[in-house]
């Protein structure tokens, strides 16, 4: 088991899980407009790309709050988004394609905006399948170097909604913006580290981005 | 309904492949109101559309203002059951009620140095939430054919659909519509009709010049830059049914393949 059950882990799961509810119920109701197909798909991307962000807000949280609860369901959080990533694929597959391969090779050779989706599934997938702790053992130093690549997913992730739509990019942008303040303050951290390492050597201790003390 | 005993078109095409009008009237780009195909439904309600009249100017021998309900004592309307298909990939059928644009064209006697028509729809800031702020295109919505297209039999003003009056969410109170071109083309809520000698700048044409052309025809060999134009998602069609071929002019190619003759449409796209 990855993860320690208690009752935060159920809370936090059935949470998780809601988007998935409303959206089968949603289904069954014919809730979802003239188009439910796309609906459901711009739906699991967008649980997906918030799930990808919610993963890459918990080591800000934690470094601003010096509350170090979350770091265990940063791994949970990324397992969803690779959950509602994958039923994302799933449904442009099976459901809007209906498995059709030759129109989907044609479709995916000819849309700029599905290659990005597909680098970001590819990083996304690529973490999940090296998620469990023996693998983290496995890869030793190798392992944070590659969970690093969560930074481009949500780069490729936010890109593949930009070049799918016609100009209205509020939605997009918003995405973006979280996007680019998370990864910012990676960035400021990093930055701050390093000059705390050149003052201080060799007794600085740098501020620890992620992994606990 | 306003008109019980419609004549149906020669072009329309099959009847059994209507799309469920309530899939019509929910489903619409309409930016003057929302960039969400679902909230113009309700949004377009405040769109005055009574006494409607078309101002028709240019390059004719009789310009002026006509009521639109003038307009219908003279060319009494006809059912057109099109293919509608989008440029976002998805397509509907729709049995427009409307008459032939040439129709309204003979009637204004064309000088022969007109070479396009120019379409404008309605600048109603007023009731038109994203043209109050000035939003994303340039308001007022303007569309334009080369004259061989638009006196094509297949190019009609549409005053209605299902056999009633043109929902307002859906360009009441009349639109054009062109068949085998991408609907952006099919201009909503015309107030202005100008024949010119010259190309005018179109709305998408002008918003982003290297993914919507002037032409628009309907093609799938020709991708829009960031996606596949190959296939459709035909509206009402089911879970797991797959999506279909997208049709070279949408199908039309019988009728309109001779307005382009030898050009090349990757070029003129």
């Amino acid at each position: 088991m990855w993860f320690r059950i208690n009752n935060t882990w159920i809370v936090i799961s059935i949470g998780c899980l809601l988007p998935l509810f409303v959206l089968l119920w949603d289904i069954v109701g014919d809730n979802l407009g003239s188009n439910p197909i796309q609906a459901i798909h711009i739906r699991l991307g967008d649980w997906s790309l918030r799930f990808l962000c919610l993963t890459l807000a918990i080591t800000p949280l934690q470094t601003m709050t010096k509350w170090r609860g979350m770091a265990e369901y940063r791994q949970m959080l990324g397992m969803y988004a690779f959950f509602y990533a994958t039923l994302h694929v799933l449904g442009y597959l099976f459901v809007d394609h209906a498995a059709s391969w030759n129109l989907i090779a044609i479709d995916i050779a000819q849309s700029s905006y599905i290659w990005m989706g597909v680098i970001a599934y590819i990083i996304v997938l690529l973490l999940a399948l090296t998620s469990p702790k023996s693998a983290k053992k496995r890869l030793g130093k190798n392992w944070k170097k590659l969970h690093r690549l969560i930074y481009y997913a949500a780069a490729a992730a936010v890109m593949h909604y930009f070049w799918q739509l016609k100009g209205n990019m509020f939605q997009p942008l918003f995405y973006l913006t979280i996007v680019v303040f998370l990864l910012g303050f990676r960035v400021l951290v990093w930055f701050k580290n390093r000059q705390l390492a050149k003052l201080m050597l060799p007794k600085g201790r740098a501020i620890s981005l992620g992994e606990g003390e | 309904s306003r008109w019980p005993l419609l004549k149906n078109s020669e072009y329309s095409t099959d009847r059994a492949l209507l799309t469920p009008p309530e899939l019509v009237k929910n489903y619409t780009n309409y930016y003057e109101f929302s960039f969400n195909k679902e909230d113009s439904t309700e949004l377009a309600q405040n769109l005055p559309t009574d006494n409607w009249r078309l101002e028709v100017g240019g390059e004719v021998e009789k310009p002026g203002h006509y009521d639109l309900e003038e307009i219908l004592r003279q060319h009494s309307p006809r059912e057109y059951i099109y293919r509608f298909r989008c440029v976002e990939g998805w397509s509907m059928v729709i049995p427009w009620v409307g008459f032939p644009l040439a129709d309204l064209l003979k009637q204004v006697k064309p000088l022969s140095g007109a070479k396009f028509v120019k379409f404008t729809a309605v600048h109603a800031p007023d009731s038109m939430p994203k043209q109050r702020i000035d939003a994303m295109l340039d308001w007022p919505y303007v569309e334009a054919l080369r004259i061989d297209e638009a006196v094509h039999p297949l190019t009609i003003l549409a005053v209605g659909m299902y056999g009633d009056v043109l929902p307002k969410q859906n360009g009441a109170a009349v639109r054009l519509v062109v068949p085998w071109k991408y609907g952006f083309k099919s201009i909503k809520a015309v107030v202005k009709i100008e024949l010119l000698r010259k190309a005018p700048m179109t709305t998408w044409h002008g918003f982003a010049p290297t993914e919507y052309g002037f032409y628009a025809n309907v093609n799938p060999s020709v991708p829009h830059p960031r996606w596949s134009q190959y296939s459709e998602r035909r509206l009402g069609s089911g879970f797991f049914t797959p999506r279909r071929k997208t049709e070279l002019y949408n199908g039309y190619g019988e009728q309109v393949a001779a307005l382009y003759g030898d050009m090349d449409l990757r070029h003129f796209y």
